[in-house]
């Protein structure tokens, strides 16, 4: 028996590594075609080094950051990186998650996130995603809905977010070079965390 | 997808074991890296100069690891900016003391993966500072963008900077030094057929019989538009328009030239590329006192080439003039 955690992040990591050729062929129309082979290498490592049986919530995100980081490369290493290390840190030493951990965890990854890539809602970006889910599901949760409820809500958030992007130019990353051409194509980065997000609520859903 | 490899996995660490192989007198792999340093690092004492970059732009950056330029050289995997343990790894294995520069291509994935290697080595009290090369004038430097590519005129960088830390200059003096090339830099380029990555087995844009690609960059992603095939002499002229535009060079400067080939390019096809560029530059009086025409920072098997002008100042005419002695450049 392998713990929830890992569990969660195999759900993840097993998504994302299905979706390997869908983001490479995202990123090549407005990219440089590496974002699904990228993250696929680095779940694939993940799911390699993680320890199955521990219930550290923590030492489990902060352990995929790490591989992440050293594994992917580009730009999707160190955000996705810095993301889990920063959720790994809200979860020092817990082994299950509230809602409210839920808010604090997005808090935590928008301003690594954030910190690092330099990035604003609006330019293109896997924030165009994370941002609205993160305030759908804030709102959600002080309304007093169900976590399953409120993770159903952030990823209809993280859904549109990916469409929106479809109707904005690029500024940040390799697709800003492109100008008014990227105008039509979705984000791979925005894409990639709504996966993200959907595997948390499918796991949760159970 | 045709190439010349054993396996899409295996790309990366083949080339730089076949390119140590080659080469023992002047690069070494430090062991479970991707990181090739010069043979008998460490006894340098100088200020130590890394670069690198996603693979697929040889020789670029392992072949101008030696004597007058790099240090060491980190490859990614193709295209694909490398991960900061690998750029710390770097550092570690060639610092001796005197500190060392980082010398970045202006991608936000670059900058990111080398500014976490540089807190590594600070963690680790070592001095390190970096530059970030943004030569590209097919992308317009706005605020609202992640500003200029960095391409071909890296290479400049390499060779002056590392001719100034070779003559025992100071970390912050050879970081003066590369800001001045990288603020007389400018480059820009074209693709006539696209390049595959090999993981990814499809060309990265695609063009009709008849077509070219302007103002790419050297991923193989696509440029700033399409166009119709002209003759090499309007094109030069479009290209280097653009360069001229920046305003940097002007009657009676002189100038350094790279015409570089993009990795599918033949040798005759770029001497007809810098003809042009001769007898514009001549025409506006500007004064070529080097020229380099050769395949120095390639985009896998990409046709294509791109035009780099740098404006020189005695200090930077004599680096550029001085010994080199790397697998992909070498003078005396």
């Amino acid at each position: 028996m392998s713990s929830k955690i890992y569990d969660c992040i195999e759900l993840i990591g097993n998504r994302i590594i299905e979706n390997k050729e869908f983001l490479t062929e995202l990123d090549r129309e407005i990219g440089d075609a590496d974002h699904g082979i990228n993250m696929a290498r680095g779940f694939t490592e993940v799911l390699n080094v993680l320890d199955k049986d521990s219930e550290d919530i923590g030492a489990l995100l902060k352990k995929t950051g790490m591989t992440l980081l050293s594994k992917v490369g580009g730009a999707s290493g160190p955000l996705y990186g810095t993301a889990y290390m920063q959720a790994g840190k809200v979860c020092a030493g817990k082994t299950e998650l509230s809602a409210e951990d839920g808010k604090e965890i997005f808090e935590a990854v928008i301003a690594g996130i954030q910190k690092r890539g330099k990035a604003e809602k609006g330019e293109k970006t896997m924030l165009d995603a994370i941002i609205p889910a993160y305030e759908s599901y804030s709102t959600a949760i002080e309304n007093g809905v169900s976590a399953e409820e409120a993770l159903g809500i952030m990823c209809v958030a993280a859904e549109d977010g990916v469409e929106f992007t479809k109707t904005i130019i690029a500024t940040k990353g390799r697709a800003s070079y492109l100008g008014e051409r990227s105008i039509g194509h979705q984000d791979p980065g925005a894409t990639s965390a709504t996966i993200t997000m959907e595997a948390i609520r499918d796991f949760v859903k159970g | 997808m045709k190439k010349l490899i054993n396996g899409v996995d295996n790309v990366v660490d083949e080339m730089l074991r076949g390119m140590a192989a080659a080469h023992p007198e002047y690069v070494e792999r430090v062991e479970g890296t991707d990181v090739m340093i010069r043979t008998g690092a460490k006894k340098t004492d100088k200020v130590v100069l890394i670069s690198g970059g996603g693979s697929g732009h040889e020789p670029a950056h392992g072949g101008f690891v030696g004597k007058g330029m790099l240090d060491g050289a980190v490859a990614g995997a193709v295209f694909t900016s490398p991960t900061p343990d690998q750029v710390y790894e770097a550092i570690k294995a060639t610092e001796c003391g005197k500190g060392a520069l980082l010398i970045i291509k202006n991608y936000t994935g670059d900058v990111m993966n080398f500014e976490m290697a540089a807190d590594m080595a600070s963690d680790e009290d070592i001095e390190v500072d970096k530059v970030i090369v943004a030569d590209d004038v097919a992308v317009e430097n706005s605020t609202w963008t992640t500003g200029r590519r960095g391409i071909a005129g890296t290479i400049f960088v390499h060779k002056i900077a590392g001719a100034k830390a070779e003559e025992g200059a100071s970390l912050a003096e050879v970081k003066a030094v590369a800001e001045k090339v990288i603020a007389n830099v400018r480059s820009m380029g074209m693709g006539i057929e696209p390049c595959t990555v090999p993981a990814v087995g499809k060309p990265g844009f695609e063009l009709e019989d008849d077509e070219v690609e302007i103002g790419i960059g050297i991923h193989g992603e696509p440029g700033t538009h399409k166009e119709k095939i002209s003759t090499a002499a309007a094109t030069v002229d479009q290209m280097l328009g653009k360069i001229l535009a920046e305003g940097i060079y002007g009657k009676g400067d002189k100038v350094a030239v790279m015409v570089n080939g993009m990795g599918a390019t033949p040798l005759s096809e770029l001497y007809i590329c810098n003809l042009e560029v001769s007898k514009i530059l001549a025409d506006k009086g500007i004064i070529v006192a080097k020229t380099l025409v050769g395949n120095f920072m390639t985009s896998l098997e990409m046709a294509g080439f791109s035009i780099t002008l740098l404006k020189l100042d005695d200090e930077l005419e004599t680096l550029l003039n001085a010994p080199a002695d790397t697998p992909a450049f070498t003078q005396f």
